[in-house]
């Protein structure tokens, strides 16, 4: 026989153009000590592996809202309802809930295909949830629910991009399903460097610039995203910012493209989210004016179900006849996962004041994001304190991108080794520590400069010890390679 | 969709797919820029494959200078239902061996079988079965899923794929892009391994889950039987019996002004049919072409999953339908009317 059928040689070069940082090359490194911990316990210099490199927080113990669980087992197991036991067991809201949503299902059944768009019933509780968050109204119509927030972004891309001179605006650095969906449905990225020096801010000057650029190129640039709050900067964008952002897609014809599925993470009082389809309503736009999909998922938040892979896109300003081919690639999927349907419904329309569990949830909430912003704090702190690095805030979402000035020394032996100087700084840090995070090349940065991503969400009373074994390692390398 | 897009550089590279077929297929391959490929079954021989045939089809598509790169075989088959033998799976196996393609096994329906002559193998064990350098050499993806058996957890979205014989190289690539989203959701994980591992013999729930899994599966069968022999027994309806899966696919042989009628009203004469059934009975069925048929050969797809006790009334709904639709288009008795041909 001749040379396999399928092969390296023959894959789509699309497919091997691609790259995912989050779990690139450093992870599954982690993942082979990981199991070498397994079967020679005491061979490497740490117990245990400790993964900061991925927004994954029921991974490292953060437990999930009761009451969402609650209505979850209800609804996969409706008979429960029928048992006068399910009663003591179950929160009363809890049951008057699932049995609305059941209701809403044709038949009472989860395990059925739904709409191709979601359950209607699901997609008219957030578009309440929507409307009560911004005070603008939203349509069950133009939610699109996708098993996490991911999906609807793969689609965006493939309607757009229609070969390589299809040009998408891309902040510097960003969470890199952008660059890697781009890169698979051959488009262009287009980059849009973030101020590091200004708490990683956005200059529509700067847009401006990019913007011609790319057209001289002749790149036709379609669309533009934003991460509000950012991945993995963590800034939350200014209202000015955003109506800016607003009046130049606006203005330049660009698809909007909001990623804003670390709505509820922000942990500074002075900044609030406020989801761009809110801005730009309040700016008077409607959808003749704006092209604007939204993103949200379960994932994030305080609910960090990401294993559910629940989700949706909100999408405004197409016509009538794009909606109806959106519908059709929606369709050759046929839907969305049932239990991510249901959990988008109760996060956006989560136990109000007066409900049973109102109470035991708000301080589950509560507890959850106060110790989000307390870990945050912690260690942007300890980053700062460490010979050469800086670390902005981390307003919001659930990283820290701290920047490391590299020596001379350690960029050559990085250089001798073929890595980059991020990624052999992270893979020292891993075999000294177990500590797991993601080069900041993954995510793109400016040229020359160097960053690792490190999650916020390792237990708290984990923290000191992972801050003091990093800090043991920094004081370390630098002191093998400083000038 | 991920194996395709992984194997579809350009419109140069082909995928061969049966016609009629689930059209998934055809979608993704148009989605990813790729050349479909159709081999026709054989409605006449029980929708088998024809070697001669595929082969000339492969042959042909070369010589336009196209790659063909992989088969697609979906066993039992949707929409035909058709259970192929250990026989028929051998010589595929050996097909893609000489041809150099790797064999895309849609096993979905593997626990939905109504015929006890043909039970389910699937490919792996075929190809194992036969040796080196066959079993070490043909590149193979088999796929699975809740959705469809008696279990039926189409909206969990729980699913699996297996690979053998892919180099290492190429598994690392596909594991790439899987990582981009991230994990399949983990209720549709657990699912699949319930699904995989159910109840045994002493276990506690072993006698619920037998009765409830046989149930459903000898409902289906008789469901089967019940829709082939209906549709049988229509004017102008002809009906393969459904093996298989779960779905019947009559052929309606639509008079030449039934074809016209259609044509005027600027409809597939199949989606014509189709929309009419439904306006007389609220049936609602695919219309072939949205599977692929042969030229001027018109079918629909429908389900055998409505509730047995309303087989009864929807088989003779259709057919009361059937008689007047061709009352309409047929003619006045006998002859000078032509038929869509075989």
């Amino acid at each position: 026989m001749a040379a396999p059928a399928v092969a390296v040689d023959n894959l789509n070069p699309k497919v091997l153009k691609c790259e995912y940082a989050v779990r690139g090359e450093v992870v599954m490194h982690a993942q082979r000590l990981q199991q070498q911990l397994q079967t020679q316990p005491g061979s490497l210099p740490f117990d245990e592996i400790l993964y900061c490199n991925i927004g994954n927080p029921q991974s490292l113990g953060q437990q999930p809202i009761t009451f969402f669980r609650e209505v979850l087992a209800l609804c996969d197991h409706p008979c429960l309802l029928e048992r006068e036991e399910t009663k003591s067991l179950f929160s009363a809201d809890a049951i008057s809930r699932a049995t609305n949503i059941l209701a809403s299902i044709p038949g009472r059944a989860t395990g059925a295909y739904s709409h191709s768009q979601g359950i209607k019933g699901l997609r008219d509780a957030i578009a309440a949830g929507i409307t009560a968050r911004d005070g603008f109204p939203a349509n069950a119509d133009d939610i699109f629910l996708t098993d996490g927030a991911s999906p609807g972004v793969h689609m965006m891309m493939q309607l757009l991009i229609r070969n390589e001179k299809d040009g998408i605006f891309c902040p510097i650095p960003q969470y890199p399903l952008y660059s890697a969906s781009i890169a698979l449905h051959g488009g262009a990225l287009v980059p849009y460097y973030l101020d590091e020096s200004t708490g990683w801010g956005l200059e529509v000057s700067d847009l401006k610039k990019q913007l011609e650029d790319a057209r001289s190129k002749g790149i036709d640039v379609r669309a533009l995203v934003v991460i509000n709050p950012g991945n993995p900067t963590g800034q939350v964008l200014a209202e000015e910012n955003q109506r800016d952002i607003v009046k130049f897609c606006k203005n330049e014809g660009l698809v909007l493209l909001a990623d804003e599925v670390y709505q509820e993470n922000i942990y500074v009082d002075n900044k609030k989210f406020n989801s761009f389809k809110k801005i730009a309503r309040s700016m008077g736009y409607n959808e003749e004016d704006l092209t604007l999909v939204s993103f949200q998922s379960v994932s994030k938040g305080y609910y960090g179900e990401c294993g559910k892979r629940g989700g949706y896109m909100e999408i405004t300003g197409f016509s009538a006849p794009v909606r109806e081919q959106i519908y059709k690639v929606a369709s050759v999927n046929l839907c969305s996962n049932i239990t991510g349907q249901i959990l988008a419904s109760l996060v956006m329309n989560a136990p109000k004041v007066g409900d049973a569990s109102y109470a035991s949830y708000k301080a589950e909430k509560d507890g959850i994001l106060q110790s989000l912003a307390r870990r945050a704090k912690a260690l942007e702190d300890a980053f700062n304190n460490l010979e050469g690095i800086t670390c902005n805030k981390a307003e919001g979402a659930m990283y820290l991108f701290p920047q490391i000035r590299l020596p001379r020394k350690a960029i050559e032996a990085a250089k001798a080794a073929k890595k980059a100087p991020d990624a052999f700084y992270a893979l020292r840090l891993l075999e000294t520590t177990g500590i797991v995070v993601v080069p900041g090349s993954g995510f793109g940065q400016v040229p020359g400069t160097w960053h690792i991503r490190c999650t916020i969400l390792p237990q708290e009373e984990k923290i000191p010890a992972i801050i003091s074994h990093f800090k043991a390692f920094h004081e370390s390398f630098m002191a093998k390679y400083r000038d | 969709m991920q194996m395709l897009n992984a194997i579809i550089r350009s419109d140069r590279d082909g995928i061969l797919v049966p016609v009629p077929q689930y059209p998934l297929y055809s979608a993704a391959i148009s989605l990813f820029g790729g050349s479909l490929v159709p081999y026709y079954l054989e409605e006449e021989a029980n929708w088998g494959l024809d070697f001669a045939n595929i082969r000339q089809t492969v042959t042909e598509a070369r010589s336009k200078g196209i790659t063909v790169r992989a088969m697609v075989i979906i066993n039992p088959g949707n929409p035909t239902g058709q259970c192929l033998s250990e026989g028929t799976i051998r010589e595929l196996l050996s097909f893609c061996y000489r041809e150099n393609l790797v064999l895309l096994a849609d096993e979905v329906y593997q626990q939905n079988i109504y015929q006890d002559e043909r039970p389910f193998i699937s490919a792996r064990k075929v190809l194992f079965d036969m040796g080196p350098p066959t079993s070490r050499e043909v590149q193979l993806v088999s796929f699975h899923t809740v959705s469809k058996g008696y279990w039926g957890e189409c909206g969990q979205r729980g699913g699996y794929f297996e690979m053998t014989n892919l180099p290492p190289k190429t598994v690392d690539e596909i594991y790439k892009v899987a990582s981009i989203a991230l994990s399949p959701n983990v209720p549709g994980q657990i699912f699949m391994g319930l699904m995989v591992n159910p109840p045994k013999p002493g276990d506690i729930s072993y006698m619920k889950y037998a009765a409830e899994s046989k149930a459903i599966l000898e409902s289906l069968r008789r469901r089967a039987h019940i829709m082939t022999d209906g549709f049988n027994n229509c004017r102008n309806v002809v009906c393969n019996f459904t093996e298989g899966a779960m779905y019947s696919f009559p052929q309606i042989r639509l008079p030449q002004r039934a074809i016209d009628a259609a044509q005027s009203a600027g409809k597939a004469a199949d989606v014509f049919y189709c929309l009419k059934l439904l306006e007389a009975t609220g049936i609602s069925t695919v219309p072939g072409s949205g599977f692929g048929q042969k030229e001027g050969v018109f079918h629909l797809r429908t389900t055998i999953l409505p509730a047995e006790e309303d087989m009864p009334a929807i088989m003779s709904s259709f057919k009361k339908f059937n008689d007047s639709f061709m009352d309409q288009y047929d003619g006045y008795g006998g002859g000078g009317s032509s038929y869509s041909r075989m």
